[in-house]
């Protein structure tokens, strides 16, 4: 009878590690890679029912990415990989100016490319990832005429779901593309410098 | 052509000994002169470049625009299914293959793109990309007057890239400098939004378009998966590192 218990329990178990071992990566998989599609989806869709975007109304966008894209983004983490080795000198009230501005130009970059999306898809391309992982990767490919363009994004797990730290367009990292652009800034004024930079950056572009 | 090459390579490292005290960045050894070819490349683009391209894209109907590119792309499709061949990509090979021959019989030699519509989808490689699978490094970067970013290896590549399509369209030197002209004006047409866009958001153009074509173009040899390189030690991003509670992560609006 006990025997009987122990072989039970054990097969019990070997199930139910064999249904996590099942089930985990699955779940894991389903949250970065759903995150993506679901946010890509609904940004596409948006912009493709509204005539006010594709005419290039940038507040319109710039709305509709702080709604949809944003609350999905490690900013702050975003602008100290950019930063790079400066962003711990760097003072509270200078990391959060950088922050801002950083993100005004990226939102600006987002809403240019946005404004380009006429008949496209986003296709997610096959997702690897460990049940146990806390960063990935998830591909995607947006399909319309022509040759499919690249859309890679890095995530990580945080206590409040998948957040992305990295956007990759067509090959290219954003991080690292702004990366020797804010060394050669910090080199040459410091840290206010660079955040000069990129207001000055700012308020030309909004101004045309 | 691997000796070309060779000797190309040795030019430049004695060209670039002189310079190499001032220059910041491994990759872009000639620095210095890049910036002159790039600043008269900004120039020309301004004052002919683009206002023919914005000319050309005001006259000319559409149909007729995406015709011409339609007509290139088909032309350049052929180049990048010998290419894919190169790199011992059969596969690949023979879709770029069936896409040629669906473009021209169906799509009117070129001029419709059919097979995007029936799902057959373009993937690009040139001979430079061939140069990198057989493990050419990219070596310095260079700016070339009229055409812009490439490397050394892709500009020794170039003119094989360019015989394939002026080749392929005409023997007459006459008409091939004029579909040469007008290929140019398509692709900087094509480029009009994106390079508004380049204005705006670089905070240093030159240095944004070099780090973005060395990147992009090392992405193209891997086929959109290079290995990692990224160097963790000067990443200021430890998630450890005051890092506030996600309840105060940037995420949410700044006032």
């Amino acid at each position: 009878m006990s025997l009987f218990k122990q072989v039970l329990a054990a097969a019990s178990l070997t199930l139910a590690v064999g249904f996590v071992q099942a089930q985990a990566p699955a779940a894991a998989a389903g949250g970065a890679d759903a995150l993506i599609k679901q946010v890509s989806t609904e940004v596409i869709d948006t912009v493709k029912s509204d005539k006010a975007i594709q005419g290039g109304d940038v507040s319109k966008i710039v709305a509709l990415v702080d709604s949809k894209v944003m609350p999905h983004v490690n900013f702050q983490r975003m602008t100290a990989s950019a930063v790079g080795r400066n962003w711990r000198s760097a003072t509270p009230e200078q990391q959060k100016r950088l922050q801002d501005e950083f993100k005004v130009l990226i939102v600006r970059t987002y809403a240019g490319a946005l404004t380009q999306v006429k008949d496209q898809t986003v296709q997610l391309k096959p997702f690897r990832a460990a049940a146990e992982d806390s960063e990935v990767v998830v591909r995607t490919e947006v399909r319309g005429k022509g040759e499919p363009i690249q859309l890679d994004y890095r995530l990580e797990k945080s206590p409040a779901g998948w957040k992305i730290y990295d956007v990759n367009v067509l090959g290219v990292w954003l991080v690292e593309q702004y990366k020797s652009s804010f060394a050669q800034e910090i080199g040459s004024g410091g840290v206010d410098g660079l955040i000069t930079k990129l207001a000055e950056r700012n308020k030309a572009a909004a101004k045309s | 052509m691997k000796f070309a090459v060779r000797t190309a390579f040795a030019v430049l490292v004695v060209l670039a000994v002189p310079g190499s005290a001032l220059a910041q960045n491994a990759k872009d050894p000639i620095e210095g002169w890049n910036r002159v070819v790039f600043g008269f490349n900004e120039g020309l683009d301004k004052a002919v470049l683009k206002p023919v391209a914005e000319g050309y894209r005001a006259v000319v109907p559409e149909l007729v625009r995406s015709g011409i590119s339609n007509v290139f792309a088909n032309i350049g499709d052929g180049w990048s299914a010998i290419n894919h061949l190169l790199q011992g990509k059969p596969v690949a090979a023979a879709e770029m293959t069936m896409r040629v021959a669906t473009n021209t019989l169906f799509g009117i030699g070129g001029l419709f793109d059919v097979a995007s519509d029936l799902g057959i989808e373009r993937r690009t490689e040139d001979f430079g990309q061939t140069l990198g699978r057989w493990g050419l490094p990219a070596g310095p970067y260079l700016v070339l007057p009229v055409l812009g970013p490439s490397s050394l290896r892709d500009t020794a590549a170039l003119p094989i890239d360019l015989q394939w399509s002026a080749s392929a369209l005409t023997d007459d030197g006459a008409t091939s400098v004029g579909l040469t002209v007008l290929r140019i004006i398509d692709v900087r047409a094509s480029l009009l939004s994106a390079g508004k866009l380049l204005d705006e958001i670089a905070l240093d153009k030159y240095v944004f378009v070099r780090d973005g074509y060395l990147t992009r173009r090392r992405s193209q040899v891997y086929d959109g998966e290079p290995p990692a390189t990224r160097d963790d030690e000067d990443e200021g991003t430890a998630p450890t590192t005051n890092v506030p509670a996600p309840a105060a992560s940037p995420a949410s609006a700044p006032k």
